[in-house]
């Protein structure tokens, strides 16, 4: 038997990115980088480090900024806007785990299910990208007006009891609350989770399915032991996708929310184009951008989708 | 309990039905208030039928304006990031060089950045080297954040190419620039072309980056977030609707028509 | 799940499927004994690997019912059918390890303690090693071998092999083809294996069901298949047959005298599938193997009790054994002749003339009312 061991390589290593040959005119690469490169370095790494020293400079808006190594501006900025950095993080996990609990019925409806209607519910998914965000928030306005359908039936069904208790809303509305800001969010970024998620599904071997099932798998459990481990990559690249714009959004709270559910992009707007404080405006957006890559890593780490990616 | 057996069966289809509704149900109502009459400045409760507006789309001061301005921007940005990200997409794929992993980097961050930090980091320069605010410090930023989508759909199409088929292309007598107009240039077609749609839908879409780095220009979702304040002319609703029918018209088209090439194919 | 444990035979009693107004498995009868290795083999299309989805439960059969020993479980979902698949390539779990793969069956039926048994089954397929590794660190014949423990380790009624090496290279497939053997004689159970390889199909199985466009062509032992076909496909699809048109001159005492290209063969009644009548067609066929060659200067030397043909010979190509004739005779145009090389006959080269002839015990007729060449060439080209 030694002889089967000698059996040749993997059928389906796993192929990182393939290392391309080294052609002739070994400066092409570099002219082809190069006006693309030099973009994103000036218009976007370099207004970074002008952010950076913004951040620690001090002075008005009459006499001129100095860099003078003020990090005292991060610690009042925390100090004075951490209820809008946590209501930032709980609307946009919220809206993540919402979008997560929606969208993959539907993600796994176009995979698995819908046959030949797939490709129009792709395009149903897709089209409302073409209507602009803003107009489309706004019909949540009307959607869930105080007279309006929606908040009577909720209303009817004593739900807003429960959600009012919980903090979510507040009297007979939901318009100008948390729930009102994180449906809106969950509604604009939900298309972000369906896609990765179908991407992922879609490449599912069917057969692993019938495999499962014919190993004595329950339907359910075929779901939970099977296709749920392996559409990961699709869950982590949805959740990012849907969590980080989620977290820096200020339009869903402005138009669907109060002052009460302001989030940290309102801060950062305010602050940067009606207050014109700058230093602090470009320390809190400091923050936020930190605070994400942290919790971004922290996350991809922990769902150990490394390997499977 | 046939009900309930059908019901198990087909819960994942419902709930996905579901929430598909929960994505059209603001499409459908921005078309509904386009046929409607409203009492004030908002546009927010059914009062009656009417199509004035669909008679007279550019009715409101500015919004047509704005409309054309989101257009050409739109444009523009799409041209300018389609070229830079597919130059970019191919050194990826197709050359070896130093730093490779930076470049990657550079790409990935904008992607994974909330809009808001780009937008106000982007300002900050702006402020810094005195620029106007304007057309082209809009442009500039959509170019900017739509550069990395562009990158990353032409790159996923030219690595799923088979090298060989140039290897082929040369073996059969064309030449570097041949080979990438004949061989290497059509099969990335679908993948610059993706990265192109998106461009422009992004780039249309924009608001807080232009929001930031606009100055006194009004593009189109900067005029309907001023109208949120100030009060929604029925005409922003047949704009979206039109577009919405656009859209899904444009897409079907395309889906017929390749549909039909590859039938006459078979 | 099962009540006796007595019968592992498979009952299928009139199963087909049909797809809209395309048929793809005829109603069917056949059983499986238990304990048996059972191959079903034709080319890709026949139905074969429909009708190995149907008794895995994969696919719900248009008509008939499907029994294990004395249970019906035509409708039963497959993860409560007392039967597992190794799938064609594979289907291995790429999240979850060798073991983990392996111990996939035995945890959904709630069984705790697996190690012990895991790590037996990792024995008998020689993987031991690499129980911690991730499927595609594997390679195919390991894939393979780890496909066969995950299904085996259920104790199955029956194993059911849908092309289990055909994404293997010929090397290798010939290892597992004696690996998978063993492993069915040490484990008892029935298996019933899906090929388009006659080659395989012959060397494994105990009794081989030729399927052709959606029915059984002829079910036996592959001697039995081999040396006795009962229709043209069964004579071509397996191995080569020379098949000549005749016409049926007499019968005598068990013997049929037929007449082919001006000449007379011998052919033994109890060979003749067909019902012959004087004057009627029948197709008679021999295996290339069976024929000696000689040349037409000696043909006073052959026995007049052999079945003789004349022709030219056309092509011959030397494989090292034996060397392979082509011969063109008025009886037939294309005969193929294997003769073993023990002593070559310098004078035998395209262009001489020749003599074939054979023992008329060798000889076999069949229905002269079907295509003649029905399944030649689609053995070679899927066996690549």
């Amino acid at each position: 038997m030694s002889t089967l061991t000698e059996a040749p390589p993997p059928l389906a290593p796993a192929a990182p990115e393939k290392k391309p040959p080294r052609k002739r005119g070994r400066f092409t690469p570099y002219w082809l980088l190069l006006p693309g490169i030099l973009w994103l370095l000036v218009f976007f790494a370099l207004p970074m480090l002008y952010q950076a020293s913004t951040s620690v400079q001090t002075g008005s808006l009459e006499q001129g900024y100095k860099v003078t190594w003020h990090f005292a501006t991060y610690w009042d900025a925390l100090s004075e806007y951490w209820p809008q950095f946590l209501r930032s993080v709980l609307y946009a996990a919220a809206a993540a785990v919402l979008c997560l609990l929606l969208g993959y019925p539907l993600a796994y409806l176009i995979a698995f299910r819908a046959g030949r209607w797939r490709n129009l519910i792709m395009i149903l998914v897709i089209a409302p990208f073409f209507t602009s965000f803003l107009i489309r928030t706004l019909a949540w306005k009307t959607i869930l007006a105080d007279s309006g359908p929606v908040v009577s039936t909720l209303n009817t069904l004593h739900v807003l009891d429960v959600t009012n208790w919980l903090g979510w809303t507040a009297g007979d509305r939901v318009l100008a609350t948390p729930l009102a800001v994180v449906c809106g969010l969950t509604y604009n970024f939900l298309p972000f989770m369906v896609l990765p998620l179908y991407t992922s599904l879609e490449r599912i071997d069917g057969r692993l399915h019938e495999a499962a099932g014919d190993l004595y798998a329950k339907p359910f459990t075929t779901f939970r032991k099977v296709t749920f481990p392996l559409s990961m990559p699709g869950v982590v690249s949805g959740t990012l996708l849907t969590f980080i714009p989620a977290a820096g959004d200020y339009v869903n709270a402005e138009l669907l929310g109060s002052t009460d559910t302001r989030m940290i992009g309102n801060v950062i707007q305010t602050q940067f184009l009606r207050i014109l404080d700058y230093p602090t405006a470009a320390a809190l957006s400091f923050i936020l951008m930190a605070a994400i890559l942290f919790m971004v890593t922290f996350y991809i780490r922990r769902s150990g989708t490394e390997d499977l990616v | 309990m046939p009900f309930v057996n059908w019901l198990k069966r087909h819960l994942v289809v419902i709930a996905g039905l579901v929430t598909l509704g929960y994505l059209l149900l603001p499409n459908v109502i921005v078309t509904v208030f386009s046929f409607n009459k409203p009492k004030g400045r908002f546009n927010y409760e059914w009062q009656q039928f009417s199509t004035d507006a669909w008679k007279d789309p550019c009715g409101v001061a500015d919004m047509c304006g704005s409309l054309s301005l989101s257009l050409q921007i739109a444009v523009w940005a799409t041209v300018g990031a389609t070229v830079l990200g597919t130059m970019i997409a191919f050194a990826l794929v197709r050359y070896r060089f130093r730093a490779r992993g930076a470049v990657n980097s550079l790409i990935f961050l904008p992607m994974a950045m909330p809009e808001v930090v780009m937008a106000a980091s982007l300002l900050t320069l702006f402020l810094n080297m005195g620029a106007q605010l304007g057309f082209w410090t809009i442009l500039i930023a959509h170019i900017m954040f739509c550069l990395s989508f562009v990158v990353t759909a032409v790159k996923a199409r030219v690595m799923s190419m088979d090298p060989r088929l140039e290897e082929a292309a040369r073996d059969l007598y064309a030449g570097p620039v041949q080979t990438f107009v004949r061989v290497t240039l059509p099969i990335a077609a679908p993948g610059i072309a993706a990265g192109a749609l998106l461009s422009f839908a992004l780039s249309f879409d924009d608001f807080i980056i232009t929001n930031f780095n606009a100055g006194s220009t009004v593009t189109f979702p900067m005029f309907v977030w001023g109208s949120a304040q100030r009060g929604t002319p029925v005409q922003i609703n047949v704009i979206g609707t039109a577009m919405f029918l656009v859209a899904v018209l444009f897409v079907l088209f395309s889906m017929v028509v390749s549909n039909r090439r590859t039938r006459q194919k078979a | 799940m099962m009540t006796t444990d007595s019968s592992g035979d498979v009952r299928l009693s009139g199963i087909g499927k049909t797809y809209g107004s395309f048929t793809a498995v005829h109603p069917l009868d056949l059983t499986v004994p238990q304990g048996s290795f059972f191959a079903l083999l034709g080319a890709s299309g026949c139905g074969k690997t429909t009708t190995l989805r149907m008794i895995a439960g994969l696919e719900e059969p248009s008509s008939g019912t499907v029994h294990l020993g004395d249970q019906d479980v035509t409708h039963l979902p497959p993860y409560k059918r007392p039967v597992n698949t190794v799938f064609q390539s594979y289907a291995l779990f790429p999240h979850l390890d060798i073991f983990e793969n392996v111990a996939f069956g035995l945890r959904r039926r709630g069984i705790k303690s697996v190690k012990k048994q895991v790590d037996e089954m990792l024995e008998l397929v020689q993987l031991g090693e690499q129980a911690r590794k991730k499927p595609h660190q594997l390679s195919g014949g390991q894939q393979q071998r780890v496909a066969v423990a995950r299904a085996l380790i259920n104790h199955p009624k029956v194993l059911l092999l849908d092309e289990p090496l055909g994404a293997l290279d010929l090397k290798l497939r010939r290892q597992m083809q004696l690996e998978l053997k063993r492993i069915q004689t040490e484990v008892g159970i029935t298996f019933i294996h899906v090929t388009h390889d006659q080659e395989e199909a012959m060397t494994m199985a105990d009794t081989v069901a030729v399927m052709n466009a959606g029915r059984v062509e002829q079910l036996g032992s592959p001697t039995d298949l081999y040396e006795n076909p009962q229709t043209t496909f069964v004579a071509n699809f397996l191995g080569t047959s020379n098949l000549i048109e005749a016409e049926v001159d007499s019968k005598t005492g068990g013997e049929i005298v037929v007449r082919a290209g001006g000449g007379k063969l011998l052919l033994p009644e109890a060979r003749c599938s067909a019902s012959t009548t004087t004057g009627g067609k029948v197709l008679v066929g021999v295996r290339p193997e069976k024929i000696s060659l000689a040349h037409a200067d000696d043909a006073g030397e052959i026995s007049e009790a052999r079945n003789r043909i004349t022709g030219k010979i056309v092509d011959s190509s030397f494989i090292g054994v034996s060397t392979q004739y082509v011969v063109d005779s008025p009886a037939c145009p294309g005969f193929e002749v294997y003769a073993q090389n023990i002593d070559r006959d310098p004078r035998l080269v395209p262009g001489a003339e020749v003599v074939l002839h054979w023992s008329p015990a060798h000889t076999f007729g069949l229905d002269a009312a079907q295509d003649i060449d029905a399944g030649v060439e689609t053995v070679e080209e899927e066996a690549a």
